[in-house]
């Protein structure tokens, strides 16, 4: 009798866990559309069509522009985008997930900046933080290049006039 | 003799008279007919409502007329259970000063000539951090960041025991339920004892006419926040008290290319300051001066 | 009815006569009053300019936003406070003419006060907004803000050096005995009212964590020093050139023993100031800033050293000459002592201490502040008002105290008029 009721409590947990575990990885945030290039998606328009080439190589018919800096000693492409389903991103698992929960996929290597985006203090959010307004979270790749995520030096506005210059006299 | 006397005295005296007089009228004519108007205008908080609302009507007529522009003037109270704070993670501050001009934007304060800032992005050389007397304000590279110089924006911290508050001989600063410390501009005397007492230069002057093109005013205002002021009054950030009393984020937060600016409602445990003061090494500014600042600096990595 | 139509015949009477003593003086008289009117006219043209374009007229700016006017209004509020306590070291030390000091002290002090708090005002960006510092009227900031503080202790003090002179003054007009239980206690009071105003303008630069060099606790004890080394020493020169045109005897033991006063003054702010100079050059934390700036130039900015360094000289000159006897007793040597003192404690207590308040700034900014024309001429007309407005009421007040206008000359006129 108590062997069974182990046995089952057990196997409860499991499932709670494993439930609790795919819903709080499949929490949505309202993000705003992945920022993909015009015309771009979607994907499989072009892939459905081709070969798959898994050697790592550099590209050099189409995806020319695309410089990857980063990891690119360890990884590539077909690392992060599902070789089968390109209008899809593949997590290290092999799992397939949208574009828009391109988070988890970050995550899995970033994971202190993952957890920090989850409860907002990474990344940007606009519009309503409280009450009915909307609210709007940024992707990782809305700031971030995937492919070259460090961000570049941008130039500074202005600084503001000395006190004695003449334009802050009358 | 006498008649001398009599007649040099007279002359004197009506001499004196008429310069008293003469240098008086125009001492009073050059009262403007806003400040004739705005006269005896109650303080604030002594307001009644229907006060209130008519006081709403006559300054967006007078924005109507001034600027060609129809103003939203909201006098909205402080929600309950609210204390705002702000937090600012400096290892992600790149001094681009994109929030300081989404600020002036915002506000409505005085640009091109008398220009009127409320955020100071300061420029430290890596290695020092509390001691600002080395600090560069008016740095102009190329590009930022620079390599070898962290950056300190300073605006009004927000203080729950704020000095500024103190020292104001007329109530024309007070600090609102919600922790915003504002300023009733038609109250306002220009003394400028509030500036000298602020430890971070948060609150800034309008030592003349404030200039701003008409095409470019932020038309949904706050009594209290960024309507349009008037010169010899005191101004200072107000945490966007227009845009947060609605739940918004304010300007600087959402111009922020970094994602460095964070908002919140320090009495929920759920928002995001809350969240960054528990597990992140947040400080202040000028801690020892005891002002108690409501805006969190903190460090990642 | 009839009691009422007298006294407002002799109150016109009064003031008719003191018309004519205002109006009637020697040449140098008429030439000191019209300049005195021609810096007020000026000054108050440059006044009506600023209150147009506000203050953006001025030299001022949000690093150094206090300048020309407060560092004076801070300068007349010493002096306005020294000239009353000097009626202490008069009643003890028995100098004859006593109540001619206490009435003429005290009368200067009304001017000086008047001076201050014009300062204030022209310093005001809403003048016309003035009404909000009212208690009642207004939103007084009492008891949190000192300059509400200020406001009530400043218009007190002129309440109190109005009332004093003013009632002894028509009491002497009258050839009566002044009710002594009456106004002693009001005397009395305005001694450490003196100290007081001067405590309290201390006290508005002092509770400021934000401005290191001003939160110093020596800063009170250094304001009182200063003010009784300067106040004083404007009362020596008035009172040689009250004794000059007029017949009151002031002895030149009084005048001495005033200087001997003011020496050790000076030895407690120079002690003073040696005790801040020390604790700052020895600690050596980051708040030496703003000393540096005064005392050095804080890099590349220095333009209050050498002001500074000559107001010390100038203090410790005069120090020496007060200290020594022999240079405090002869009045040529006195008068440049004096002279030395008004101008080097002005140094010292005005630009020398509002200014390196804010330099450097809270952000650690540095910008340097020199009053332009227009401050410079407000400020002239404000100082030309308060010396006018003391030259009339010495005019009036001298001949009352000496006995020359009383009303004795309105009783003989009558009955002079009756026997006709």
């Amino acid at each position: 009798m108590k062997k069974t009721i182990f046995v089952f409590g057990l196997i409860f947990l499991s499932v709670v866990c494993f439930v609790s575990f795919v819903i709080g990885a499949n929490q949505e945030f309202p993000v705003s559309p992945p920022p993909i290039t015009e015309g771009m998606f979607p994907c499989s328009n072009c892939h459905a069509s081709m070969e798959v080439n898994r050697k790592k190589r550099e590209l050099k018919d189409e995806h020319s522009d695309i410089k990857l800096h980063h990891a690119e000693t360890m990884r590539w492409c077909l690392d992060c985008h599902d070789a089968r389903n390109r209008d899809k991103l593949r997590l290290y698992n092999g799992e397939v997930i949208n574009f828009t929960e391109g988070y988890r996929l970050c995550g899995e290597c970033h994971g202190n900046v993952y957890k920090a985006w989850r409860a907002g203090i990474h990344g940007k959010r606009t519009g309503y933080f409280a009450g009915p307004g909307k609210r709007t979270y940024f992707l990782c790749a809305h700031c971030h290049d995937p492919h070259e995520p460090k961000f570049k030096p941008i130039k500074p506005e202005p600084p503001p006039f000395r006190p004695t210059e003449a334009e802050n006299a009358r | 003799m006498r008649d001398k006397h009599y007649t040099r005295r007279e002359f004197i005296r009506n001499l004196s008279l008429t310069a008293i007089a003469g240098l008086s009228i125009p001492l009073f004519s050059a009262c403007t007919k806003e400040e004739a108007e705005d006269f005896l205008q109650k303080h604030f908080l002594e307001m009644t409502e229907k006060e209130k609302k008519r006081l709403i009507a006559k300054l967006e007529e007078r924005y109507q007329q001034k600027y060609g522009r129809k103003f939203q003037i909201s006098t909205k109270e402080a929600q309950q259970d609210t204390l705002w704070g702000y937090g600012l993670e400096l290892s992600r501050c790149i001094g681009c000063r994109r929030c300081v001009y989404a600020c002036v934007k915002e506000n409505n304060n005085s640009r091109y000539k008398r220009q009127l800032q409320w955020i100071r992005v300061l420029r430290l050389k890596r290695g020092n951090l509390i001691n600002l007397e080395n600090s560069e304000h008016y740095y102009d590279p190329e590009i930022v960041p620079e390599k070898g110089f962290i950056y300190l924006p300073v605006q009004c911290q927000q203080c729950q025991d704020p000095p500024c508050v103190k020292v104001c001989p007329v109530h024309a600063t007070w600090q609102e339920p919600d922790g915003i410390v504002v300023v009733d501009y038609n109250w306002c005397v220009g003394c400028r004892y509030c500036i000298a007492a602020c430890p971070y230069k948060g609150r800034v002057f309008n030592w003349g006419e404030p200039n701003i093109p008409p095409e470019e005013l932020n038309t949904s205002v706050h009594y209290l926040g960024n309507r349009p002021r008037m010169k010899c009054a005191v101004e200072k950030c107000t945490f966007c008290i227009q845009r947060v009393r609605s739940g918004r984020y304010p300007a600087c937060v959402e111009a922020c290319p970094t994602g460095a600016r964070k908002f919140g409602n320090l009495l929920d445990p759920k928002s995001e300051i809350r969240y960054i003061i528990e597990n992140k090494r947040v400080f202040r500014l000028k801690e020892d001066l005891n002002t108690d600042s409501k805006f969190y600096y903190f460090f990642e990595g | 009815m009839e009691t009422l139509r007298v006294t407002l015949k002799e109150t016109w009477h009064f003031y008719r006569k003191t018309l004519i003593l205002v109006a009637k003086g020697s040449n140098a008289y008429y030439a000191w009053c019209f300049l005195l009117l021609a810096f007020i006219a000026a000054g108050v043209l440059f006044y009506l300019k600023q209150h147009d374009v506000g203050l953006l007229a001025t030299n001022m700016n949000d690093q150094v936003s206090w300048g020309l006017y407060i560092a004076n209004f801070t300068y007349l509020v010493g002096a306005a406070a020294a000239a009353v306590l000097l009626v202490i070291p008069s009643y003890i030390y028995h100098f004859k003419p006593i109540k001619e000091i206490v009435i003429l002290g005290e009368l200067f002090a009304a001017s000086s006060v008047i001076m201050a708090i014009l300062f204030v005002m022209v310093d005001l960006g809403r003048l016309d907004r003035f009404w909000h510092m009212l208690p009642f009227l207004g939103k007084m900031n009492f008891p949190e803000s000192l300059l509400a503080w200020d406001v009530l202790a400043l218009n007190g003090y002129l309440v109190l050096n109005i009332l004093i002179p003013v009632y002894l003054l028509v009491k002497f007009y009258y050839r009566k005995d002044p009710n002594w239980k009456f106004i002693l206690p009001f005397i009395l009071i305005s001694v450490p009212w003196a100290v007081g105003i001067h405590t309290v303008t201390a006290f508005l630069y002092n509770g400021l964590p934000a401005r290191p060099f001003w939160n110093a606790s020596i800063l009170a004890p250094r304001f009182l020093a200063s003010a009784f080394c300067s106040g004083p020493a404007i009362i020596i020169i008035i009172f040689q050139i009250i004794r000059k045109v007029s017949a009151i005897k002031i002895e030149d033991e009084a005048l001495f023993k005033i200087a001997e006063l003011i020496a050790y003054a000076m030895f407690l702010n120079l002690f003073l100031l040696g005790s801040e100079i020390y604790k700052e050059y020895y600690s050596h934390s980051v708040h030496i800033a703003a000393f540096e700036y005064l005392f050095e130039g804080l890099h590349g900015h220095n333009l209050l050293v050498p002001w500074i360094w000559a107001a010390m000289a100038m203090n410790v000159i005069a120090f020496f000459i007060f200290l020594v006897p022999s240079t405090r007793k002869r009045l040529t040597t006195l008068n440049l002592g004096c002279l030395l003192i008004i101008v080097g404690v002005w140094i010292e207590k005005g630009p020398g201490f509002v200014i390196p308040g804010f330099v450097p700034d809270p952000l650690g900014e540095i910008h340097e502040y020199i009053p332009n024309l227009l401050e410079l001429m407000v400020s002239f007309g404000i100082w030309a008002l308060g010396l006018l407005i003391f030259t009339f009421l010495m005019k009036v007040a001298i001949p009352i105290v000496t006995g020359e206008f009383t009303h004795t000359e309105y009783e003989k006129e009558v009955t002079a008029l009756r026997h006709r």
